[in-house]
This record gives C-alpha cells, structure tokens and sequence, in this order.
C-alpha cells in the first residue's frame, strides 16, 4: 500500500518554541483522518505543514518531511501556488469571496487555467453538485455568496476547493461555527468525498471524530501521543492520557 | 463544586453497586434453590421463584441507566466499556437467575417423591457454579484479571460434572424405566448448573475485556 501522505520525525519551531516534536505519520489514500487534542496542542500547526500554510508565519522553522505521493513538500523546486491547489484547506469560519456563488467557484479554474471559458458552467455544476450544495443555489447562482447561511458558505467553500481538482482535502474545525443539521450536512460530505481524497481534519468534537474519520491521531503538548484506527482509539485507547483526554478527564 | 465528570463516574460507581447487588441476589437464588431441591424445602423453592421477579426488574433498571448514560454521555474508551459490559453482565445474571427459578420449579415437582439416588453430584456442581458466580462477581469489583481467567478454567469441571451425571443418569433410566420421570428432572437440572456456569464465565470475559479492551474466549 502506498501512502498519500508520510510525515517523518516533522519538528517545528516557532522562534525558539518547539510546537511540533518529531510526528511521524502514514496516512492512507481515500481515508479520513482525524486530529484531536486540547487547544495548544499542535493540531492545527500539523495540518498546516501539509499545504505549508506555516510559511507564511514569521519565525518558523520545520525540520524532518513531508511527503505527498512520495514528493518531499519542503524541497526547495516545490512550486508552493500548486501545493496549495493540491492540498486544499477548509477553515473554521467559511470564509467565501465577496462575489457570486458562481464567482466563487469560477474563480480559481479561471486563475489557474484549468478549462476553457465554455466549460466553465459545467465546473461549477459539478464542484456545486459534488458538495452537496447544488439543489440548494442552483437558481441563484449569480446572487452573492454572503447571502447564504453558515453551513451553505461552507459547502460552497469545499465546492471551490473541488473546482481546482485538488486531491487531499485540509479541514480545521470545518464545523465548529455551525448548527447541528449544518453538521451533519458536512459530514455526510466528507464521508463522500473521501472515495475520491484523502482528508485530514481537526476537530474539537470528539463524537464527530469517532463518527466520520477511519484513523484519529490525538495530539497533546507538541507531541502525537496515539495514532491508531478511530474504533481502536475510542474504544481502547492504549495511552493513559488519550483515555483521560476522550473521557473527559482532563484538566 | 462536583464536576460534571465526576458525577458522571459517581453514575458509573452506581451502575456497579446495582449490578454487584443482582449479583448477590442471583447468587442467592442459586444456592437456595439447589438446598430447595436437596431438602425438599418447598417454602424456600418458593422464595426463589417469587424471588425471580425482583432480578428481572433489577435487570431493566440496570439497563435502563446504561441507555440513559449512553444518550446523555455518549461513552468512549473505558467508559464505553463499563457501559457495553454493564449490559452483557446483567443479561448474564438474569439468564442464571432464570436457572435458579426453573432448579425451583424442579424442586417443587419432586418434593413429594422419593429420590432415585441421594443427591451427591447436584449438590458438588451446584457448590462449584456458585463459586464460579461469586469469583466472577469478585473479579468484576476488584478488576482482578487473574481471578476472572480462574473462572473461565473452572468451567471445565463444570463440564466433565454434567457429563459424568448425564450417564449416571442414563444408566438409572434403562435399569428401570420408573426412574424416567425423575431422572430426567435431575437432568435438566444439571443442565441449568452447568447453563449458570457457562454463564459466570461469560461474566469473567467481561471483567477481561472491561479492563484490557480485548476480546477473549476461553471456553
């Protein structure tokens, strides 16, 4: 089996703080991984070493590797605009273009040249219909996308991230700022989308881990305490403080 | 100020208290039942069958909190396991408990007759199946892994017990055809113990797979 993504002994330094301490990881073509741990834990700096979002931050140093289908992300010939077109990234607020939704998705199929200008509906369409958001805008496509509610704004913003045909899929906390049938709307999405990705989230849900991702890695302290299959870690979890962080005895 | 941690391990510490005090009643009922039929105590046999329906209910109760626990807490890790085991072991208990009664239900048929052989090996499986009860019961409290695999190696006995009356039996009942009615009886009075044995070792997997997360079968 060859792996999507192999992070080894991955350290990350912000100035003079060590964030992330020697993670090593394997993670499987079309599964879901799941990240927990407390606030502060490196979750989320983890997930932005995979598209090198962590670039952008002053004073950041990263020692070790990332590879994507075998290529090392931090080899200096990594053009990092097409990264990121690869790996794409959903946040914890929505965050859509102050533009329509068609707009929205055209957008970045446009930028990077991926189709002719005639193709373009058909892209929309299907970023639009494998998102699940379809039926919902399709006969108010040129309205602007702030109009529609949380849970839409983030279909769309997974629906933009599909238009450039992207292949590992980044979500912090994608549904922390939404309702529950919102939830599980992006959930069931995921749980779709990951025939065709591969797809990493962090979450502070502990049941939404343990209902959508095949492995969770629990994270604490920089340091990745466990990473095993999500029904082992739910449900014998092999290091005391994993056991104590998912019963609720932290703290 | 209590956490809503910990009243939520003072649920878990409750669910255990109503579990061990089935256990006791369980155990009860199948020592009494067993001297019931020895002594021919037909106000004991009784006892035990009107007994039956106070573990039944214990039963739903326990199962009850489990499902609440499991809506309101939604359990992971050992939890998870306190809760899943907490159902198999009170569905262990009300199945001997069941035993118990029909070992109750034998006694009063027989009562009034005269024993085809003094009850020797009923009596010695009956004594070996309650430890088993009690041991596994124990093991449960003090999560005691050894004495939960003592349990589950007991059985065996057990076992080789009800086989041995089975064909003591048999042999009574093609000597003479008039020992049938109560042989058989007997019979399936063995069948219970070593039902209720089978049963205790059950519970002692639990205890197993409640402390290491992994599923045994040892018997």
């Amino acid at each position: 089996m060859d792996y999507k993504i192999q992070v080894s002994k991955l350290k990350l330094y912000y100035g003079d703080v060590l964030a992330l301490k020697k993670i090593s990881l394997n993670v499987q073509p079309n599964s879901v991984l799941a990240l927990i741990g407390p606030s502060g834990c490196g979750k989320s700096t983890f997930l932005k070493t995979i598209n090198r979002m962590n670039d952008l931050v002053d004073g950041v140093k990263i020692e070790g590797e990332v590879l994507i289908d075998g290529d090392n992300i931090y080899h200096p010939n990594i053009d990092v605009v097409m990264l990121r077109k690869r790996i794409g990234m959903v946040f914890q607020r929505p965050n859509p273009f102050p533009k329509s939704i068609y707009e929205n998705i055209a957008y970045g199929p446009k930028i990077h040249g991926l189709v002719k200008k005639n193709e373009l509906d058909d892209v929309v369409e299907k970023s639009l219909r494998d998102a699940a958001l379809w039926d919902e805008v399709k006969d108010r496509l040129h309205t602007s996308a702030m109009g529609l509610s949380g849970g839409q704004q983030q279909r769309l913003c997974i629906a933009r991230l599909l238009a450039v045909e992207p292949d590992v899929l980044l979500m912090d906390e994608p549904c922390s700022a939404l309702d529950p049938i919102s939830t599980m709307k992006i959930e069931e999405l995921v749980t779709e989308l990951k025939s065709n990705y591969t797809i990493i989230m962090v979450t502070h849900n502990m049941q939404q881990a343990a209902r959508v991702s095949d492995y969770t890695a629990f994270f604490l302290n920089g340091e990745m305490v466990e990473y095993d299959e999500t029904d082992a870690i739910f449900t014998r979890p092999q290091d005391k403080r994993t056991e104590d962080y998912i019963t609720g005895r932290f703290g | 100020m209590v956490t809503t941690r910990q009243n939520y391990d003072n649920e878990l510490t409750k669910l255990k208290q109503d579990l061990l005090n089935m256990g006791t009643c369980v155990s009860r009922a199948i020592k009494d039942s067993v001297t019931s039929l020895a002594q021919k105590d037909i106000e004991l046999a009784r006892q035990v069958i009107d007994g039956d329906d106070i573990i039944d209910k214990m039963q739903v109760d326990i199962e009850e909190k489990c499902m609440v626990l499991i809506a309101r807490q939604q359990p992971m890790a050992r939890d998870l396991r306190v809760l899943g085991t907490g159902l198999k072991i009170t569905t262990d208990l009300e199945r001997m408990g069941d035993h118990a009664y029909d070992i109750a239900k034998i006694s009063l048929l027989i009562a009034n007759q005269q024993l085809i052989k003094p009850l020797i090996d009923i009596p010695r499986m009956a004594g070996l199946a309650q430890k088993m009860v009690n041991d596994s019961l124990e093991a449960y409290v003090n999560l005691d892994i050894a004495l939960a695999e003592q349990v589950c190696s007991a059985d065996d006995e057990v076992d080789s017990l009800y086989q041995q009356m089975l064909r003591e039996l048999l042999t009574y009942m093609m000597e003479d055809p008039r020992t049938i009615s109560q042989a058989t009886q007997l019979i399936f009075v063995a069948r219970y113990l070593e039902r209720i044995a089978d049963h205790a070792t059950n519970i002692a997997e639990w205890v197993i797979y409640l402390e290491t997360g992994e599923r045994v079968r040892m018997n």
